[in-house]
C-alpha cells in the first residue's frame, strides 16, 4: 500500500520528463533549420576562406565547394544535414580539422565548469545579501546590496575582467596569469569527467587541485559580479513578499525564534521564485560567457564558435547553437523537477 | 475574581502611512480574568484587530503603540523586548486568525509545524515533537490523525487547517488565546464545528479567550461578555444575554438592527419599509417561465460539480441558491449567466437555448444584455483603471453601442441614482470608494442594461453588516420596482430567506431540497437542511416575537 504510493509519485514525475523531453523536438528542430538558414544567409564564402585564402584558383574554390557539397541545392544540403543529425554526426569543423562534435565535447566541461563555479558564488553572495536587503529594507545594508548590484549590471563583463586581472595578477599578484584553465606546465589530470577541479578531487590531487582552482576563481568572479543583480534582487523581493505573509506572523505569534522564522519558515519559501531565476541565469551565462572567455583565454564552447563564426565556418555554429539549446531544454527541466521537490503544492497542478 | 488575567488600559495604536498618520485604536480599555471568554465585536476599521496584534505585538511595522498600558498576569508587556516577547508568545499568549489555510507554512508539513511550536517553548525532542503533534491533532478531533501529521496544508480542507491551528496555539496550554474572526470563509456547518471544539478545548483547559468577529450571533453564542468597537473606541460593554437584549449605544443598536436574524425582514434591517412594488410584470411570451434549466450537468476532469439540476425560474422571481462550498452553487450560477460551459443538459431564457451558444461567444449574443451578474468581491470585480462612470458606461457600450454623449451620460446617471451613488462620485476610482460605494457601482453596472435577469453571486459576502443591510434593501426594491428575476446565491440562510421567494438547497452538486423560502425555513424537509440552519450561531434578540 504504501509501496504503490511511493511509486506512484516517481512513475508520475517520469511521465512528465518524458512528455517534456517529446514536447521539446519541435523546438529544438525549428532551432537546427533557422540556424542552418541563418547560416547560409549570412555574407561570407566558405569555400573560398578555406581555399588556401586569396591565392587559391577559381578551380580550387569549386573543388572545396563540392568536397563540401556547398554546390547543391539548399534543400537538399538542409535534408543531408538533418539526417547527420539524426545519426548523431555534427560534421567538421574547417578550422580545426577536427569532428565538430569532438571539440564540443572537449570544450563543453570547461564552460560548464566555469558556469557552475560562477553560479555557485553569485548565489552564495545574492543569497545572504537578498536575505540582509529583505531583512531591513531602506536601511544603509539594502542600500549597499543595490549600489553593488547595480554596479555588477553596469560594468561590461569584459571591462570588469580586465580589472580583475589587473588588481590581483598585476597589483596584488594573488592570482596566477590569466590564461586557460591550468599552468601550461602543470600537470592535468587524467580526462575523468572533464571538470578539472573534480577530476583532481577523485584523483586526491590537492596540489593541481589549487591550482586549478586558482585559474578559475577570477573568470568566475567576472561572470558572478555580471549576475548578481538578478540573483540577489529576486531573493530581496521575494523574501520580502514572504515575510509580509501570514503563515510568517502565525509563527511569530507562537513564539519560534528569529532564526527559525528567518530561515526555516521564510528562505526556504522565498528559494521557489530563486530557483527558476538561477535556471534561467545558467543558460544564459553558458552561452553569453563569451567575452570571459576571451578574457581568460578559456577553451570553452563560447569562444570555440565565436572564432568559427567570424570564419563562415558552418558546422561549429549549428553544432553550438544546437548545443546550447539542448542545454537550455535540459536546465529547464531540471529547474522544474526541483520545483516539484521544493513546492509540494506544484507537484499536484 | 482576583486580578485580572489581561488588562489593556487606554490603548492608543498609531499607523504612520503615506497620507499621514492614522489613529487606529483609540483608548480603548478592556479587562479579561482567567478562564473568561470576550467577545470583540464590530465592523471593519473598528480597530478590533489591531488592539489583537497590539497585545502580542504582531502590528506590522508601520504600526506603534502610541500611549496607554497592556498589563498580563500583572505584568507590564506594553514595551516588551524581543526575549520577552518569545516567551509570550505562544506559550503565555497565542493566536487563531483568519484564513487558516494561509496562515500555515504552504511548504511544511503539518505534523512539522505543531512540532516547531512546541519545540519553541520546550526541550522535547525531534520524535518527542512529533507523538506530542499526534496528540495534539487527536485533541482537535482531526481524524486518520496519524496520516494527517505528514500532509501539506494544501491537502487539508479550510476546516482541519483551523484545527491544526488551533492545535498549535494550544501546544504549550498558553492562558489566553486570542482569535481572530477564526472562523470567516468557512462554511455555516464547519464554523459550528470549529467553534464548539474551540469553546470546548477552552473550557477543558480553563484558558481564557478574546474572539475577534464581525458576526454578533457568533460572539453572542460563544462569549460571556461582549465589547462592541466602533472607530477606534470601545463604545459598550457588559454581559452578552444584557447586551444583545438591551443594547445602550445606538451603534451597537444600529448594529443589532442590521444583522439579520431567524424572522428578520430587508425592511427590519435598515428600519425602512419596502419600496412600493411596480404592478407584476405583464407576461412576455406566452405564459412560458423565464429561465429554465433541464438536467445541467459539469465536470471538472473526474469531479462532478453540478449533477442532473432542474429548476425554473418566472419572470420577476426571486430564487436562492444556498449550499456550502463545493455544493457547486457557483459553479451552477456561472453556467446560467454564460460564463461556463456545462456538460450536459439545456438552459432556457425565454423558451431558447441559450446553453447551446458557447460561453466564449456569448458577450454577442442578444441575450447578454438581459443576464447580468453582480459579483462576490467589489474591489476585484471592477477594473481599478475605470472610474465608476466608466465601470457603470461599460456594458451600454458594448452591448447596446452607444457611444459618448449625453443619452450614454443620462443612462449611466440614471443607473446610479437608482443604486444609490451619488452622482459626484461618477468621477471616482474604486480606490477612491468605501466597499458599500463598489457593491453600488457594481449593481448599477449590471442593471444599467435593464436585464430580466440578475445572477447575484454572494454579492454582500464581503461587506460589513449594516453595509449589507442598505444593499439588501436596495437590491430588493430594484426588483420590486423593475420586476427583475434574481438568482441568489449565497452562503448566508439567512439572506436568502428574507431576499428570496424560493429556495433551493444545494449539495454536493445536486438539489437537496426545494420550496417557498418560508416554509423551507421554518420547517426543513432533509436532514442537511435542519443541520445548516441549525449550525446558524444567533443571538435572537427577542423584541422581534413580541412585535410579531
Amino acid at each position: 500500500m504504501s509501496e504503490a504510493r511511493a511509486q506512484g509519485p516517481l512513475r508520475r514525475a517520469a511521465r512528465r520528463v518524458g512528455i517534456r523531453l517529446l514536447s521539446a523536438l519541435p523546438a529544438l528542430f525549428g532551432v537546427l533549420v533557422f540556424t542552418f538558414i541563418l547560416m547560409r544567409v549570412l555574407p561570407g564564402d566558405p569555400a573560398v576562406f578555406f581555399a588556401a585564402g586569396a591565392a587559391g584558383g577559381q578551380a580550387e574554390i569549386e573543388m572545396v565547394r563540392q568536397q563540401m557539397g556547398l554546390d547543391r541545392p539548399l534543400p537538399e544540403q538542409l535534408l543531408r544535414y538533418l539526417w547527420d543529425v539524426a545519426r548523431g554526426e555534427l560534421g567538421m569543423s574547417m578550422t580545426t580539422g577536427q569532428p565538430v562534435r569532438t571539440d564540443l565535447l572537449e570544450r563543453l566541461p570547461a564552460s560548464l565548469e566555469l558556469t557552475f563555479a560562477a553560479l555557485l558564488l553569485a548565489l552564495g553572495l545574492a543569497l545572504p545579501l537578498g536575505v540582509l536587503a529583505a531583512l531591513r529594507p531602506g536601511s544603509p545594508v539594502d542600500h549597499l546590496v543595490r549600489f553593488l548590484c547595480t554596479l555588477g549590471v553596469c560594468v561590461p563583463t569584459f571591462v570588469s575582467g580586465l580589472l580583475l586581472v589587473y588588481v590581483f595578477y598585476y597589483l596584488l599578484a594573488w592570482a596566477p596569469d590569466p590564461t586557460g584553465r591550468l599552468d601550461v606546465f602543470a600537470a592535468t589530470p587524467p580526462g575523468i569527467t572533464g571538470f578539472l577541479l573534480v577530476d583532481f578531487a577523485l584523483v586526491r590531487d590537492w596540489e593541481g587541485w589549487r591550482a586549478a582552482a586558482a585559474q578559475i576563481v577570477l573568470p568566475a568572479s567576472t561572470m558572478a559580479l555580471f549576475v548578481l543583480a538578478p540573483l540577489a534582487r529576486m531573493t530581496r523581493a521575494s523574501m520580502l513578499a514572504v515575510l509580509g505573509s501570514e503563515f510568517i506572523r502565525t509563527a511569530r505569534s507562537l513564539g519560534l525564534s528569529g532564526r527559525r522564522v528567518v530561515l526555516v519558515y521564510a528562505l526556504r519559501n522565498a528559494l521557489i521564485p530563486v530557483l527558476t531565476i538561477s535556471g534561467i541565469v545558467f543558460s544564459t551565462m553558458l552561452g553569453a560567457n563569451v567575452l570571459v572567455e576571451k578574457v581568460f583565454s578559456w577553451p570553452g564552447v563560447a569562444s570555440y564558435a565565436l572564432d568559427a563564426l567570424l570564419a563562415s565556418d558552418y558546422a561549429p555554429v549549428q553544432g553550438f547553437v544546437l548545443l546550447m539549446a539542448a542545454i537550455f531544454v535540459a536546465v529547464n527541466l531540471l529547474v522544474d523537477l526541483l520545483y516539484g521537490v521544493a513546492d509540494p503544492r506544484a507537484s499536484v497542478a | 475574581m482576583s486580578e485580572p488575567l489581561l488588562s489593556v488600559e487606554n490603548l492608543h495604536v498609531r499607523f504612520a502611512t503615506r497620507g499621514g498618520e492614522v489613529h487606529a485604536v483609540r483608548g480603548v480599555s478592556l479587562h479579561l480574568a482567567a478562564g473568561e471568554t470576550l467577545g470583540v465585536v464590530g465592523e471593519s476599521g473598528s480597530g478590533k484587530s489591531v488592539t489583537a496584534y497590539a497585545i502580542t505585538h504582531l502590528l506590522d511595522r508601520a504600526g506603534r503603540i502610541a500611549e496607554g498600558r497592556i498589563l498580563f498576569a500583572g505584568r507590564d508587556i506594553t514595551r516588551a523586548g524581543r526575549h520577552e516577547l518569545r516567551e509570550l508568545r505562544g506559550a503565555a499568549i497565542s493566536m487563531v486568525f483568519q484564513n487558516p489555510r494561509a496562515a500555515l507554512n504552504p511548504i511544511r508539513r503539518v505534523g512539522e509545524q505543531i512540532g516547531d511550536a512546541l519545540r519553541a517553548h520546550t526541550g522535547l525532542t525531534r520524535r518527542a515533537a512529533r507523538e506530542r503533534a499526534l496528540e495534539l491533532l487527536e485533541a482537535v478531533r482531526i481524524r486518520d490523525a496519524a496520516a494527517r501529521l505528514d500532509a501539506y496544508p494544501h491537502e487539508l480542507s479550510g476546516g482541519m487547517c483551523q484545527r491544526v491551528m488551533i492545535a498549535m496555539a494550544i501546544a504549550c496550554a498558553p492562558r489566553l488565546l486570542i482569535a481572530d474572526e477564526p472562523t470567516t470563509g468557512l462554511d455555516v456547518t464547519t464554523q459550528k464545528t470549529v467553534m464548539d471544539l474551540l469553546s470546548g478545548l477552552i473550557a477543558e483547559r480553563g484558558m481564557a479567550m478574546m474572539l475577534i468577529t464581525h458576526d454578533l450571533g457568533l460572539a453572542a453564542q460563544y462569549c460571556r461578555r461582549v465589547a462592541v468597537m466602533e472607530q477606534g473606541r470601545v463604545v459598550e460593554e457588559g454581559p452578552t444575554a444584557a447586551l444583545f437584549r438591551a443594547p445602550r449605544h445606538p451603534y451597537t443598536r444600529r448594529l443589532v438592527a442590521a444583522s439579520p436574524t431567524r424572522h428578520s425582514t430587508v425592511a427590519d434591517l435598515v428600519g425602512e419599509a419596502p419600496a412600493p412594488a411596480a404592478p407584476p410584470p405583464a407576461p412576455r411570451r406566452g405564459q412560458g417561465p423565464l429561465l429554465e434549466v433541464q438536467g445541467l450537468r459539469r465536470s471538472f476532469g473526474r469531479v462532478l460539480a453540478v449533477d442532473d439540476v432542474s429548476f425554473r425560474l418566472a419572470p420577476g422571481e426571486s430564487l436562492g441558491l444556498v449550499g456550502e462550498s463545493g455544493s457547486g452553487k457557483t459553479t451552477l450560477s456561472r453556467m446560467i449567466c454564460r460564463l461556463l460551459d456545462a456538460s450536459a443538459g439545456r438552459i432556457l431564457f425565454d423558451g431558447e437555448d441559450i446553453g447551446a451558444i458557447p460561453a466564449s461567444r456569448f458577450h454577442r449574443a442578444p441575450q447578454r444584455r438581459d443576464i447580468q451578474i453582480v459579483f462576490q468581491d467589489p474591489n476585484d470585480s471592477l477594473n481599478p483603471r475605470f472610474t465608476a462612470f466608466q465601470a457603470i458606461a461599460h456594458p451600454l457600450r458594448r452591448l447596446e453601442g452607444m457611444g459618448e454623449g449625453p443619452a450614454l451620460r443620462a443612462r449611466v446617471e440614471a443607473a446610479a441614482r437608482r443604486c444609490g451613488l451619488p452622482l459626484d462620485l461618477l468621477a471616482r476610482f474604486p480606490h477612491q470608494l468605501s466597499g458599500g460605494q463598489k457593491a453600488r457601482v457594481g449593481i448599477a453596472r449590471a442593471i444599467a442594461t435593464r436585464p430580466r435577469l440578475l445572477v447575484l453571486d454572494e454579492p454582500t459576502a464581503a461587506l460589513d453588516v449594516s453595509v449589507q443591510a442598505v444593499v439588501l434593501k436596495l437590491l430588493d426594491d430594484l426588483r420590486r420596482q423593475d420586476g427583475m428575476a434574481y438568482l441568489f446565491v449565497s452562503h448566508d440562510l439567512n439572506v436568502v430567506r428574507m431576499m428570496c421567494e424560493r429556495t433551493i438547497v444545494l449539495r454536493l452538486g445536486r438539489i437537496e431540497e426545494e420550496g417557498p423560502s418560508d416554509a423551507l425555513f421554518a420547517a426543513p424537509r432533509s436532514a442537511y437542511a435542519r443541520e445548516l440552519l441549525d449550525a446558524i450561531p444567533h443571538f435572537a434578540p427577542e423584541r422581534r416575537e413580541a412585535t410579531a
